[in-house]
């Protein structure tokens, strides 16, 4: 990795040399240019070795606003290893078109503290990419970021739905650009025993029911569940409530504007009930863990046919290394449920900006040009909410699926248990997920779950 | 003890001292107490009176609001869960342990190879305790193939009991036949001289035997006989109707197949051939029965027992901590035996007193002092248990097995983040400890003046 690394920002430094030598060729004024984040030993050098001949030949301000040499931009997001060297080339990309410099730095995983210390500091970044939602919010209404120019937004209504719009806006200003992007709401199944039981992807929830009827009669478990920990449980809750009581109601619940002993919530554990309280289902799935589901049915000697979670189940899979990912370890979307337009419920990662001035403005408009994404999807692990990206550029067919299910999603909601007060949506053997594992153990008592679920929210969102 | 370390302050001494020399006294005691106080006073002293004046703020820590984090907490379920269970902790804990260790102490005394038994009884002291929680939870796996546990009960149970050819199977609903009580069975009676299909699912293709053949129609059935065809109702890669016959299904052999009357005897049996089919004979055509699959058929073996559900789970853990702990007591009470005088026993002995006699009359009352030590000890060690509550449960079993100390952790940094319900729970823990805390300090004190 580190060798491809290093020659790839070489192949970017003589590119910015062609670059710069046509600039030249139009005659201006001076600056050095660095084109690549300083911040690794080998891009550095390859940095200097840049700048020695480039130096004193560059023009300014005759690309009108594309052109910000000698101005450095600080970009922060959680990623590290090789998800930071794809988005390094973003980046590098960015710096050759503009001349600017800009220096990226992984906060791994501790965004919100690093940010409002850089904030204290006085010293914000430029540009911050962070995965909670609730962080851009809180930083929206402290008055630390700048909303989109117009010029920008029009750009992202363009390239986005508007469940993506919707959630990059706080009070009903822009001012996230979503650049990468995780489907939760997608069911993997071993086609190896789909194909031997007849089973074929489903359109609906009671077509899904149906064949993992198929599947069971093959003798195998329809599909394992890990109720172990209650966050694939929460899951799966989330995606039925999604399709059962559509958006809208979802953003209510997820602010606790509606209580959980509201009728939707019921109508959706009633859904999951035809599930969890049937014999489609593996057997002692209260033991078992997530990854454990998933070796259940990818294993060595698989059990059970279906596994529901999200994209990174590929990974998963590829760790185990008896099934392949796109040959007998397929996926299809989460059914629809009562003729529920195409739904997914998932996360992602937004970019937001801190200072008001031309070149950030113009990185802004770049990471939320599909142009910034075709980077970084051929290199692998991008799924990229833009729908103007040209999804054959997905390195495989799995993760063009998971991009398009994504793109082609009427209504995307964030994860409901990451919104939630932590109390409530993230702390083991409480709240959400608790209720979730109890309700899996019994299904029937849905009236129980309901006002425990109230309860539970009511001292977490501290009404 | 503290009179000697008091010492000092008091004037009677400080009148010796002359004027000048007392100052200069006070600061020689002030810079030798002083790192002690110091750190004492940083790590003990100051966290508890914070955690004190935490306990009575909000979980944000702004707003005073008094008692209401210890009201929550006995009124909360969860928390009165986890304050019933460390009751229960403290009873069973230390008390097992003890007696255990005292067992084994004594009767390893009287063995040849004793410092290798006490070395291999004391080994899971060795081991930390989220190392042994994650031991535990392997162990105790309901699923026999991870579960050691399950595995040896269901190695025990399986040879006694024969293992069938198809476990697991299930009957097409729909077609005239049921499943009763784990018996597939023909929903009315029949007549002699008629066929019943019996239509399966549930057995994989890569499961069935060898001689089976495509499923073949029930043959022609005479007089006395009842015909038909069991058969794996599922077309390999999909295809067919349900209950049919279809190209590709295949029989089921060595099925046994009973025709039963209507008092419960079993008036014919057979076992079904490669193609699925059967016939019983010497029926009473005027008569009718029942046609069933005994449940032998399909038995799918002996199961595990759910170790790790709500109904065992403290049971579990408190074992894994007793393994890890017997050992401890077990040490201690060996080094106060070996310190004990023996006279008194062999008098005893001398006196005509058996084996129990000198052990309940005479070493167990003179051991009293090491067995106090060893069970406030362990008392204490329990109240403030968490790793292994921690590690072993699953999900599940989760608030069954809460404890203080796992539920104060949970609210306040396992992503509760109520701070203030934690140092109240943090404060009651303390409450709890304080009266062992006493017993021990005054116990020492009693024997420092003997």
């Amino acid at each position: 990795m580190f060798t491809t690394r290093k020659r790839v920002s070489a192949f970017f430094a003589a590119l910015s040399l062609a670059g710069v030598a046509m600039l030249s060729a139009c005659g201006g004024e001076e600056t050095p240019v660095a084109t690549d984040s300083p911040d690794t030993g080998t891009t550095a050098e390859e940095t200097t070795g840049g700048e020695e001949t480039t130096g004193g030949e560059t023009t300014e301000g005759t690309t009108g606003d594309q052109d910000f040499s000698g101005t450095t931009l600080n970009v922060v997001a959680a990623w590290s290893g090789a998800e930071q060297s794809n988005f390094e080339q973003v980046l590098a990309a960015f710096s050759e078109q503009t001349g600017a410099e800009v220096t990226y730095t992984s906060f791994g995983d501790n965004g919100p503290t690093y940010i409002s210390g850089q904030l204290e500091g006085g010293t914000p970044p430029n540009v911050a990419v962070v995965g909670q939602p609730a962080l851009m919010q809180q930083l929206a209404t402290d008055g630390h970021l700048i909303p989109l120019s117009d010029e920008i937004a029009s750009e992202v209504e363009a390239n986005y739905s508007q469940s993506w719009l919707d959630l990059g806006s706080v009070d009903g200003e822009l001012y996230g650009v979503w650049f990468k992007a995780a489907n939760k709401s997608t069911m993997w199944y071993n086609d190896d025993i789909w194909s031997e039981a007849g089973a074929t992807p489903p359109e609906d929830w009671d077509g899904f029911l149906e064949q993992l009827g198929l599947i069971r009669d093959a003798g195998y478990a329809g599909i394992s569940i890990g109720a172990d920990v209650g966050w694939p449980l929460t899951d799966w809750f989330e995606n039925v409530y999604l399709r059962t009581a559509g958006p809208e109601m979802y953003d209510q619940l997820t602010n606790h504007e509606i209580p959980w002993t509201d009728e939707s919530v019921r109508e959706a554990l009633e859904v999951l009930a035809t599930l969890f309280d049937s014999d489609l289902i593996q057997d002692g799935g209260a033991q078992r863990d997530f990854p454990t589901t998933v070796t259940e049915v990818f294993g060595a000697s698989p059990q059970a046919g279906t596994v529901y979670e999200g994209d990174f189940v590929a990974g998963n899979i590829t760790d185990d290394g008896n099934s392949v990912v796109g040959e007998n370890a397929l996926f299809f979307d989460f059914p629809s449920i009562n003729g529920s337009a195409p739904a997914v419920v998932g996360g992602g990662d937004v970019a937001i900006q801190f200072t008001d001035d031309e070149a950030t403005s113009a990185l802004m408009a770049f990471l939320a040009s599909p142009e910034a994404a075709e980077i970084w999807v051929p290199l692998g692990g991008l799924t990229s909410p833009n729908s103007g990206v040209d999804t054959s550029l997905y390195p495989d067919d799995i993760s063009r699926q998971i991009a398009e299910a994504l793109t082609n999603a009427e209504s995307f909601r964030f994860d409901m248990s990451d919104l939630t007060p932590s109390a409530f949506g993230g702390t083991q053997g409480q709240g959400f997920w608790q209720e979730m594992i109890n309700f899996y153990t019994d299904p029937t008592d849905i009236d129980g779950t309901m006002e425990r679920l109230e309860a539970a929210a009511v001292s977490a969102y501290g009404e | 003890m503290t009179d000697t370390v008091t010492a000092p302050h008091s004037p009677r001494t400080g009148k010796r001292a002359a004027p000048s020399g007392r100052g200069r006294r006070a600061l020689i005691i002030i810079s030798f107490l002083a790192p002690a106080l110091v750190v004492l006073g940083a790590l003990v002293v100051y966290p508890i009176v914070f955690t004190l004046v935490r306990s009575f703020y909000d979980r944000g820590g702004d707003a005073f609001i008094g008692f209401q984090n210890y009201l929550t907490m006995f009124t909360n379920d969860t928390t009165f869960t986890a304050i019933r269970n460390n009751i229960l902790w403290v009873i069973v804990a230390p008390l097992v342990c003890t007696i255990l260790g005292l067992i084994f102490a004594v009767l390893l005394e009287k063995l040849k190879w004793k410092t290798a038994f006490r070395l291999i009884i004391f080994m899971p002291m060795a081991i930390s305790m989220l190392a042994a929680g994650v031991i535990f939870r392997g162990l105790f796996q309901e699923n026999p193939q991870l579960g050691a546990v399950n595995a040896g009960i269901v190695g025990i149970q399986s040879v006694f009991e024969d293992s069938s050819y198809f476990p697991g199977a299930k009957i097409r609903e729909g077609h005239g036949v049921v499943m009763e009580q784990s018996v597939m069975v023909t929903e009315g009676e029949v007549a002699p001289g008629s066929s019943v299909n019996f239509p399966l699912t549930a057995v994989r293709q890569t499961s069935l035997p060898e001689d089976a053949a495509q499923a073949a129609p029930a043959p022609e059935a005479g007089g006395d006989q009842v015909t038909g065809t069991v058969f794996l109702d599922v077309v390999p890669g999909g295809g067919g109707e349900q209950g049919q016959i279809d190209e590709g299904k295949s029989g089921l052999p060595g099925i046994r197949v009973d025709a039963v009357t209507v008092d419960g005897d079993v008036a014919a049996h057979t076992i079904t051939a490669s193609d699925g089919t059967f016939t019983l004979e010497g029926l009473d055509s005027a008569q009718t029965y029942r046609i069933a699959l005994p449940a032998s058929n399909f038995s799918e073996g002996p199961t595990g027992v759910s170790w790790l559900s709500a109904t065992f789970i403290n049971a579990v853990v408190i074992l894994a901590y007793i393994w890890i702990w017997a050992g401890f007591a077990m040490v201690m009470i060996a080094s106060g035996l070996s310190a004990m005088d023996r006279s008194l026993q062999e008098a005893a002995r001398m006196d005509g007193a058996t084996e129990w006699q000198v052990f309940s009359r005479i070493t167990a009352p003179l051991l009293t002092p090491v067995l106090l030590v060893v069970l406030v000890t362990l008392i204490i060690n329990v109240l403030k248990i968490f790793d292994l509550v921690y590690v072993i449960p699953p999900g599940v079993s989760r608030p069954a097995a809460n404890v203080i100390a796992v539920e104060m952790w949970t609210v306040s940094f396992g992503g509760g983040n109520d701070y203030g319900l934690g140092s109240a729970l943090a404060i009651l823990l303390l409450i709890l400890v304080l009266p062992s805390m006493i017993l021990n300090v005054k116990r020492f004190r009693e024997e420092r003046r003997a």
